[in-house]
């Protein structure tokens, strides 16, 4: 009979466990959806800023380039900034960004490298702290943001770049996930100082634009920016992929639950037939005794 | 007129996107006005109101910064800020002038970009007159 009721529990209790995370799931899936939009809105500014960028970068490459694309000239010093979601529950999201960061480290450790770690999230941080504690110099706590607007990626590239005039590092890469479904993020790389037009932003028609001001100046004022656009970008699809994770992470979670209750339903039902049987051999072996 | 193809987008979102016949913009240097078939040109913005005309009337915009690439068939505004004019707060533009204010005050103390960052007070006072905020 003990055993009858342990299972009862048993079953009320992944019961419980199934609606939560189903509710998680669905919560999810709404906010991936706002954060799929909020990063299909920042698309055309992006891509308009990264051909410009492109165009200026291959025009005044070269002799005097300012350092932000130039480099100090050396690559002994590294900046990962990496970023994560604050909370967890999202299946291998954080793990994934955390371990690409770690293998990068390790390359550069090996290489004989200074690394520097900055983290975005509470997730990255306690993962990397946990193995990486003397190359950790600072976090960024985004737990108090609702919805990542462009001045958090403002004042994440205003550290880095303050960073960076202070001789800091030579080299910033950040590490984020890139959405590519809701099944499928991509941990990935990109170095943004000194900065590398990302793949496929090639200035399509190649129009030679006059500059006004100047090419200089106008990229020793739009050079900053790009390092702001970049972390923008990033921060936007690590939201979405972070939303994207959780629900699949939940999906799969509220599936188990549902497998595992049926699972319980059988045993329970099998042990309680166990009893009835017992029951009834006691009582007509007594009555045959008669 | 001959129009043209004007769009303004912010990092966040795309503000406006129409057919116009005539741009002002408020360069780093001073305004200028980019009708069709103008000659590629990109230039940096300076905190000022851009004012689109169409067919429709004239749209105006404050804008904290950034640049505008311009082309023979069209102008892109990239605004890292950028409010409609008749949506525009008090509080809102003090707050932009405030910004711009403290940015001045921490160029200073680190005395780097303090000309830069003086201008663009400069500029963003001036908007503020105009708005009358």
């Amino acid at each position: 009979m003990a055993n009858l009721k342990v299972l009862k529990n048993r079953i009320a209790s992944v019961k419980s466990t199934r609606k939560i995370t189903k509710a998680m799931q669905m919560v999810a899936a709404a906010k991936l959806r706002r954060a799929q939009e909020a990063a299909e809105m920042s698309r055309p500014y992006t891509e308009r800023f990264n051909a410009v960028m492109a165009g200026l970068a291959s025009a005044a490459g070269g002799e005097g380039a300012p350092r932000l694309l130039a480099g100090t000239g050396s690559d002994n010093v590294h900046l990962l900034v990496v970023m994560t979601a604050e909370r967890g529950l999202c299946g291998g999201f954080n793990g994934n960004i955390a371990k690409n960061a770690k293998a990068h480290a390790a390359e550069l450790v090996a290489a004989g490298k200074t690394v520097k770690i900055i983290t975005v999230g509470k997730k990255g941080r306690d993962a990397i702290k946990r193995d990486l504690e003397s190359h950790f110099i600072g976090h960024v706590d985004l737990t108090e943001v609702k919805r990542v607007g462009y001045e958090n990626a403002q004042d994440i590239a205003r550290d880095v770049l303050a960073r960076f005039d202070g001789e800091e590092f030579d080299v910033a890469t950040i590490f984020y996930a890139k959405f590519v479904n809701v099944v499928t993020q991509i941990p990935t790389a990109q170095q943004i100082i000194p900065f590398k037009a990302p793949e496929g932003a090639e200035d399509e028609d190649g129009t030679l634009y006059d500059y006004e001001p100047s090419e200089e100046a106008i990229l020793a004022d739009l050079l900053p920016r790009a390092v702001a656009t970049q972390i923008f970008a990033a921060l936007l699809e690590n939201g979405a992929s972070e939303q994207g994770a959780r629900m699949s992470a939940m999906d799969n979670a509220t599936r188990n639950a549902g497998e595992m209750i049926d699972k319980l339903t059988i045993q329970y039902n099998r042990s309680r037939q166990a009893v009835i049987t017992n029951e009834l051999i006691e009582i007509i072996s007594g009555a045959e005794a008669l | 007129m001959a129009d043209f193809k004007f769009d303004l987008v912010s990092p966040e979102r795309r503000l406006a996107e129409m057919d116009a016949t005539e741009v002002q913009i408020p360069g780093a240097d001073g305004d200028m006005t980019a009708m069709a078939d103008h000659a590629p040109t990109i230039t940096t913005l300076r905190p000022g109101i851009l004012a689109v005309t169409h067919a429709g009337g004239v749209e105006e915009y404050i804008v904290s910064g950034g640049f505008a690439e311009i082309s023979p068939t069209g102008v892109s505004v990239l605004a890292e800020k950028a409010i409609p004019k008749a949506e525009i707060t008090a509080e809102q533009m003090q707050k932009l002038v405030d910004e711009a204010h403290a940015a001045h005050q921490s160029a200073a103390e680190l005395g780097q970009g303090v000309d830069e960052a003086d201008m663009i007070r400069n500029a963003m006072v001036d908007v503020a007159g105009l708005v009358g905020a």
